[in-house]
């Protein structure tokens, strides 16, 4: 469903204000909808940035100005009307509209929901104690900000790219980082053993300790504050404070109220429609098709935000949807630079190229002598041509991938 | 300041002035320019902000590092004049930049 089915004076009411929602907005400026937009996010910024949160911003390299999507003015100027701090709370369906949090109801043509997702919390005692602290947004990173420094020693309670980030961004603020992880090795979910591997090793060569096979039982702390993070075998890990980054869980909630399909996230289609021809959703609150690999999943990712966005622009605009795109991510930590395209569904083998001691390597996964996904450090050419290989689903010679005396350009030819 | 100008694939000029020290992805990105999306938000990881600096300015213009030039290897359409808008920084020497946009960043 690409036609035009919008009326250009149709009402599109945004529901979040994040990267996906703040992204949309542009898009459909950009793309020549002149029409009523109404934004609104329960936040008290304007749609932001998150990945600096955990890396330039923390390590203050960056100012709040610099994380934003769009200046100030542009929501003037482009005549959105842009809501803050205040959240939406229920949707109509039949009588197209949405309950705010402080009492009004919006109308709505078309509604794009862009909750995003939140921080997995850990339901533990001590939970509440003051230094247990998530990172999803800018409030959260403000408070980790004052709560590490030189002398303090962070606790990062799961091993995933987030927590390594904060880890990282820990040492170079001259914090104590200990990374505690329920799993035999970090990244246990998102990438191979060798990625996990050398990513530990290149932490602790940075001072970064690991607790690994460890579970957390509790929190405990003196006057209300955290002093450490108790395991199941009974240690206490000292710290100051500790970031919890074990997950996230979409904010599909109201869109659930209101009958809209849902599966761990906001069942929607190729156009980022969901069960509701007027409603559409995009970013990390939805589970969405992946063309490429015949099944359906969660993403979280800015690319992925930003590609839903630019599917939802295009639908109301009746532009012709960009071609599905290979999903990728990436992560800066040190001076690494990691790059993945692709999952690794299926994958029956791996072929490392370059040189994992010398951090410039590149882990590709093949299922027969397909391509589907890379993990790059450090190897923007493995990356790119691994993501190029990967959408277009030419076959591969696994010898010459592995031999990196052959350029990725004879490799992709 | 410098006014960097920003010609979209079907021609379409947009002329802005960008603050020194910006880069000039963030120069368009900030004024909502069509063409360049810049989705890693300028950390050289995705190329989608790829442009073509016009002849007369690529001497003035600071030249790529490794980084930038092995991502442009396998980005589309490259040319001589490729670069990633996000590495390019604004300065009062570059009053008047040119660059234009390649049909597609991905
Ligand atoms: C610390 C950190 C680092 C990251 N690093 C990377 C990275 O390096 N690379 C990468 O690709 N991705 C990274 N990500 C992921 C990326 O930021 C997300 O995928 C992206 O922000 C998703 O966009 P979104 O709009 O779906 O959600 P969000 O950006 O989270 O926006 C959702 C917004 O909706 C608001 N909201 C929720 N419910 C309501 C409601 N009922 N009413 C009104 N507003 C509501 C939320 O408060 C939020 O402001 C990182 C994320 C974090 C937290
Ligand atoms: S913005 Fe991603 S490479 Fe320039």
């Amino acid at each position: 469903m690409v036609e035009n089915t919008v009326p250009p004076e149709a009402r599109i009411v945004i529901l979040g204000a994040g990267h996906a929602g703040g992204s949309a907005v542009a898009f459909l400026r950009q793309y020549g909808f002149a029409g009523p937009i109404t934004l609104i996010g329960d936040e008290p910024h304007a749609p932001y940035q998150r990945p600096p949160l955990s890396k330039a911003w923390l390590k203050g390299e960056a100012d709040a100005n610099s994380l934003l999507l769009k200046p100030a003015a542009f929501y003037v100027e482009q005549n959105i009307d842009l809501r803050l701090s205040v959240g939406a709370k229920a949707i109509d369906r039949a009588a197209k509209t949405v309950t705010l949090s402080d009492g009004n109801v919006v109308d709505y043509d078309v509604l794009v929901i862009a909750t995003g997702a939140r921080a997995r919390r850990l339901p533990i005692p001590g939970a509440d104690l003051y230094g247990v602290l998530e990172l999803r947004n800018a409030a959260d990173a403000e408070k980790l900000k004052t709560a590490i420094g030189p002398g303090k020693r962070l606790a990062v309670v799961g091993g995933g790219y987030v927590g390594l980030e904060v880890a990282a961004s820990g040492r170079a603020l001259g914090a104590a980082s200990v990374v505690i992880e329920r799993e035999a090795r970090v990244l246990a979910r998102v990438a191979c053993p060798a990625l996990s591997g050398f990513f530990q090793d290149y932490h602790q060569a940075q001072g970064v300790e690991f607790e690994l096979n460890a579970g957390v039982e509790a929190f405990v702390g003196d006057e209300g504050k955290i002093t450490g993070v108790r395991l199941s075998d009974g240690r206490v890990i000292a710290c100051d404070a500790a970031v919890v980054g074990v997950g996230a869980i979409p904010n599909d909630e109201i869109a659930g109220a209101a009958g809209l399909a849902l599966d761990g996230g906001i069942v929607v289609d190729e156009n980022a429609r969901t069960s509701d021809p007027a409603i559409f959703a995009i970013g990390d609150v939805t589970r969405r098709p992946l063309p490429l690999y015949n099944r359906m999943h969660r993403l979280e990712s800015v690319p992925n935000a930003l590609e839903q966005a630019k599917l939802v622009a295009s639908a109301i605009t009746g532009r012709k949807a960009p071609a599905p795109e290979v999903p990728w991510f990436w992560s800066d930590q040190y001076d690494l630079k990691l790059q993945i395209a692709g999952i690794p569904f299926d994958a029956d083998r791996i072929v490392i190229r370059g040189k994992v001691e010398a951090a410039k390597f590149a882990v590709f996964h093949l299922k027969g002598s397909q391509l589907v996904a890379v993990e790059a450090v450090n190897a923007p050419p493995e990356f790119m041509a691994g993501k190029m290989l990967i959408g277009n689903g030419k076959p591969v010679d696994a010898d010459k991938l592995a031999n990196d005396a052959v350029s990725m350009k004879e490799v992709a030819a | 300041m410098a006014k960097i100008i920003y010609i979209e694939h079907n021609g379409t000029r947009h002329e802005v002035e960008v603050k020194n020290g910006l880069s000039v992805m963030e120069g368009a990105v900030k004024n909502n320019i069509p063409g360049i999306d810049g989705d890693c938000g300028g950390a050289c990881a995705c190329a989608t902000c790829h442009v073509y600096v016009d002849d007369a300015w690529r001497d003035k213009v600071a030249a790529p590092e490794d980084l930038e030039t092995s991502m442009l290897e396998f980005a589309e359409s490259v040319e001589e004049s490729s670069r990633l808008s996000c590495q390019i920084v604004v300065s009062d020497a570059l009053d008047g930049l040119t660059v234009r946009m390649p049909e597609s960043q991905h």
